[in-house]
C-alpha cells in the first residue's frame, strides 16, 4: 500500500466542536491526522463516498453519523436526515443509492414513542429515496451521553457508468450549477433550538437529490465534472475544497445565489454568511460550458429542481480561491467556514 | 428585504460612487476613520473599496468591542469559569478570543461550563433554570449592548434572582475617539460615526469632535449605500471647509438618542475612573461598572478576580492597527502566525475585527484584481 503523506499538519492539542463543523478545522483533522493514519490510495480522493471496484462492479460506499439537536424540527427529523444525508453522499458520487445499514445509539431514558416515530421516519425516507434498509446495529449508552439518540447510516450504490466526476476534470470556463436556495436547513435547526426568538416558517430542505442527479447525468453524462452536497460548512466550504483540489478560481455572481428571504433575514440579524450555512437537500455541480443549458434544463425538469440556477463559473486565477462578485462590481473572497458559525452581537 | 435591498441597489451604488469620484480632489489624499466594527465588516463584505477612488483611504477605528478588550480581562473572565459551580455565559463573539491559556471555546472543550447566549436575558434565564449554579454573564460591548445588560440586571433585582451576576466590561465610545484625536499619530480627516452606538447615545455627544478638533463626523448605517452616502456627505463638508455632525442614519438614529435606554444605563452603571483598552492603554472614565446598589449582582465583588495584566505578544501590532496607524496586513503576524482559526490578537477573531475582515474578504485582493 503506498504511503499517504499528509499535506497538512494537524497540531491542535485537543478536539473541539470546530473539528466537526465542516470547515477548515475539519479538513485539517481529516487530511492531517485521520487520512495519514488510516490511509490507502482510495482514501486519498476524500470524496463524499468511497468508490470501490468489486468483481467488476463500480460501487460507491459511504457512512455518515447524525447528531442533531433537537431530534425533530420543521421539515424533518433525525430519521429523515440519517437516510437523506447518506443517499445524497452516494448520489453526488454518481451512484444510484441501493441499500442502507442503520446503527442506532440510544440514550437510556429515551421514550420508546420517540424512537418509534424516528424508525417510521427512517422507513418512510428510505422508501421515498428508493433504498432498502438491510441491516445495522443497536447500542444503548448511559443517560446523558447521547442527546436522546444518534444514528449512523452506511450506504452503498452502483456508480452510473456515465458518471466520471473528478476535480481533475474541472477547467476554466466550466459553470457552477446549484439545485436550489441555500441555508434553509442550518437556519431551521438554529431556530428550532429555541435559543433565538425569531419566528419564521422556514423548513429544513432535507430530501434525496438523486432524481435530479439522475436526470442531469442522463442528459449530459460526462459533461458533469464534479458534484457535492454542501452540508456542514455550506456552499462556501464545498467550493473552497473544489478550488483547492482543482487548483482553480471560482467566481460566484452574488446576485444569482438563491437565498430565501427568511434565511437572509436571520443571517443579517445574527451576522452569519448564508454561504456558510448547512444544507441537506441541495447539490452543487460543475458542468462543461457546452452542455450548460441542457444540464440546467435537465435538473429543472425534475420535481423539486425548478429553482436550480447557475451561480458562477470556474476561472484560472487566483487559483484556490472562491470569489463573490457583486452587481456593482465589488469582488470579495469567500473563505471556508472557520470553526462553528458564531453569531455576532452588534 | 425591506430597508436592506434599497440600500444594496447596484445602480444607486454606482451613482454614489460616481458622486464620490466627482467630489474627491485628485490632488488630495483622504483618510476617513470608520469608528464602528460593523462598518469595517460592511466595507469588506461588500467590497466597497473596489468602487472608491484610490485616494480615499478608510482607516479602521476602535469600535469592535472584543478587539479593544485586553487579554487580561479575558483571563479574568475565564478564571471565574474555573469554579465548577459557575456557568459563564457570553456572546458568540467572545468564544474564540484568546486568553493566555486559550479561548473560551478551548476552556469549554477542557470542561469549563461556558455557554454562548444571544442576549443577557438568556443568561438570566439560565440562572433561573439552574438555581444550584452561579451564572455569570461576561458582558462586553459599547453603548449598543450596555442597555440590555442594564435591563437584565434590573430584572434580576426585581425578581430577586441571586445566583446571577455580571462581569462588566462595557466601554464607552466617546473617550476612545478622544484618545485617538489626542494621539500624536493622529492623521484622520473625518469620521464615519458609529450607527448602532448612536441609536442609544444620539448624535449630540460627538459635537466636540467638530467643535474642538475641526473634524466632520457623519453617523452612518451599515448597508453599502449608507456608507457611500456618508462618504459623500463627508467630502461635501471637507470641500466646503466645514466640520459638523450629520446624521445619515436618521431612519434609525434619533438625534437625542434613546432616553429610556440611557435611563436604564444610568440606573445600573457608573463610570470607572479608568479602564485598560487593548492598543490604546488606560483611558480615564472610559468604561462602566455596576453601581453599589447592584453590588449583589456584580461578579467583581462576588468572585475573586485576579486582575491579570498581560502584554500582547511582542510581534503583534494590534495596537497600531486599532489606532489606524498600520493596515492589518502590515502586521508581522498577519496571515502567518495569526489567522482567524488561530488568532493571536482579538482583531483576528470577530468578523468586525479589522484583521479578520481583511483576512476573510480581502486577503487575496491583489490576486483578485487580476480577475
Ligand atoms: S494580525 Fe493578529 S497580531 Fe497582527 S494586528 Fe491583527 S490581530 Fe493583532
Amino acid at each position: 500500500m503506498p504511503d499517504y503523506k499528509a499535506q497538512i499538519r494537524f497540531s491542535d492539542s485537543q478536539i473541539e466542536m470546530a473539528h466537526g463543523a465542516g470547515g477548515k478545522a475539519s479538513r485539517r483533522l481529516i487530511e492531517g491526522l485521520i487520512a495519514p493514519a488510516l490511509g490507502g490510495p482510495l482514501l486519498e480522493a476524500l470524496g463524499d463516498a468511497a468508490l470501490v471496484e468489486i468483481a467488476g462492479a463500480r460501487l460507491a460506499f459511504t457512512a455518515d453519523s447524525f447528531v442533531v439537536k433537537p431530534l425533530r424540527f420543521p421539515g424533518g427529523s433525525i430519521g429523515d436526515l440519517a437516510v437523506n444525508g447518506t443517499v445524497n453522499d452516494l448520489a453526488v458520487s454518481g451512484a444510484k443509492p441501493a441499500a442502507l445499514l442503520v446503527t442506532l445509539i440510544l440514550e437510556a431514558g429515551l421514550s420508546s414513542e420517540v424512537l418509534e416515530v424516528e424508525l417510521r421516519a427512517i422507513a418512510a425516507a428510505a422508501r421515498h429515496a428508493g433504498v432498502v434498509v438491510v441491516g445495522g446495529d443497536t447500542k444503548v449508552v448511559e443517560h446523558g451521553m447521547a442527546d436522546g439518540m444518534y444514528i449512523t447510516t452506511a450506504g452503498i450504490g452502483a456508480v452510473d457508468p456515465r458518471a466520471t466526476c473528478s476535480p481533475k476534470l474541472v477547467k476554466p470556463g466550466d459553470r457552477i450549477l446549484l439545485s436550489g436556495p441555500i441555508g434553509d436547513h442550518g437556519i431551521t435547526i438554529l431556530l428550532a433550538r429555541g435559543e433565538i426568538d425569531l419566528e419564521t416558517d422556514l423548513r429544513s430542505d432535507t430530501r434525496p437529490v438523486y432524481p435530479m442527479i439522475e436526470a442531469l447525468i442522463g442528459r449530459v453524462g460526462s459533461g458533469v465534472k464534479w458534484m457535492r452536497d454542501p452540508t456542514r460548512g455550506g456552499v462556501a466550504s464545498s467550493l473552497n475544497e473544489l478550488a483547492a483540489d482543482a487548483r482553480v478560481a471560482i467566481a460566484l455572481f452574488e446576485e444569482t445565489v438563491p437565498v430565501r428571504e427568511q434565511v437572509r433575514g436571520a443571517c443579517e440579524i445574527l451576522g452569519l454568511e448564508p454561504m456558510h450555512i448547512a444544507n441537506e437537500g441541495q447539490f452543487l455541480a460543475v458542468v462543461a460550458p457546452e452542455c450548460a443549458e441542457e444540464a440546467l434544463d435537465a435538473v429543472r425538469s425534475v420535481a423539486g429542481g425548478e429553482e436550480a440556477v447557475f451561480i458562477g463559473e470556474v476561472r484560472e486565477a487566483p487559483a484556490r480561491t472562491v470569489l463573490s462578485i457583486s452587481a456593482y462590481g465589488g469582488t470579495r473572497v469567500v473563505d471556508m467556514l472557520v470553526g462553528d458559525p458564531l453569531p455576532r452581537i452588534c | 428585504m425591506k430597508f436592506v435591498d434599497e440600500f444594496r441597489d447596484a445602480h444607486l451604488i454606482r451613482q454614489a460612487a460616481g458622486e464620490i469620484r466627482r467630489l474627491a480632489d485628485p490632488a488630495r489624499h483622504y483618510r476617513l476613520m470608520e469608528v464602528c466594527g460593523g462598518h469595517t465588516h460592511a466595507i469588506y463584505r461588500f467590497a466597497l473599496k473596489d468602487v472608491l477612488p484610490d485616494n480615499i483611504e478608510l482607516v479602521h477605528g476602535p469600535g469592535c468591542p472584543v478587539c479593544v478588550l485586553p487579554m487580561g480581562r479575558v483571563d479574568d473572565g475565564l478564571s471565574i469559569a474555573s469554579d465548577p459551580k459557575v456557568i459563564l455565559a457570553t456572546f458568540g463573539d467572545m468564544m474564540r478570543v484568546p486568553g493566555r491559556n486559550g479561548t473560551p471555546l478551548e476552556h469549554k472543550a477542557r470542561g469549563a461550563d461556558i455557554r454562548m447566549v444571544y442576549s443577557p436575558l438568556d443568561a438570566l434565564k439560565l440562572a433561573e433554570k439552574n438555581p444550584d449554579r452561579e451564572v455569570v454573564f461576561f458582558a462586553i460591548g459599547f453603548e449598543t449592548t450596555a442597555p440590555s445588560t442594564a435591563l437584565t440586571l434590573m430584572r434580576a433585582r426585581a425578581l430577586g434572582i441571586r445566583n446571577f451576576s455580571v462581569f462588566c466590561n462595557h466601554v464607552t465610545i466617546i473617550p476612545a475617539i478622544r484618545a485617538i484625536l489626542d494621539s500624536p499619530d493622529m492623521r484622520i480627516e473625518a469620521f464615519i460615526g458609529p450607527g448602532h452606538v448612536s441609536t442609544v447615545i444620539g448624535c449630540r455627544p460627538y459635537e466636540f469632535i467638530c467643535r474642538d478638533y475641526k473634524r466632520p463626523l457623519v453617523t452612518s448605517g451599515f448597508e453599502p449605500l449608507d456608507v457611500l452616502q456618508s462618504i459623500v456627505m463627508i467630502l461635501r463638508q471637507l470641500e466646503a471647509g466645514t466640520a459638523f455632525v450629520e446624521n445619515q442614519y436618521a431612519r434609525v438614529v434619533p438625534w437625542e438618542g434613546n432616553l429610556p435606554a440611557l435611563r436604564a444605563m444610568a440606573e445600573v452603571f457608573e463610570l470607572r475612573p479608568y479602564f485598560e483598552w487593548r492598543g490604546l492603554g488606560f483611558i480615564s472614565q472610559s468604561a462602566l461598572k455596576l453601581r453599589d446598589s447592584y453590588a449583589a449582582w456584580d461578579a467583581e465583588s462576588r468572585f475573586h478576580i485576579p486582575g491579570i495584566r498581560v502584554t500582547d505578544p511582542k510581534a503583534a501590532q494590534c495596537g497600531e492597527v486599532l489606532k489606524g496607524v498600520l493596515k492589518p496586513h502590515q502586521c508581522k503576524l498577519f496571515g502567518r502566525e495569526c489567522t482567524p482559526e488561530k488568532p493571536v490578537g482579538a482583531l483576528m477573531v470577530s468578523s468586525e475585527g479589522a484583521c479578520a475582515a481583511y483576512y476573510n474578504y480581502a486577503l487575496r485582493t491583489t490576486a483578485a484584481a487580476a480577475v
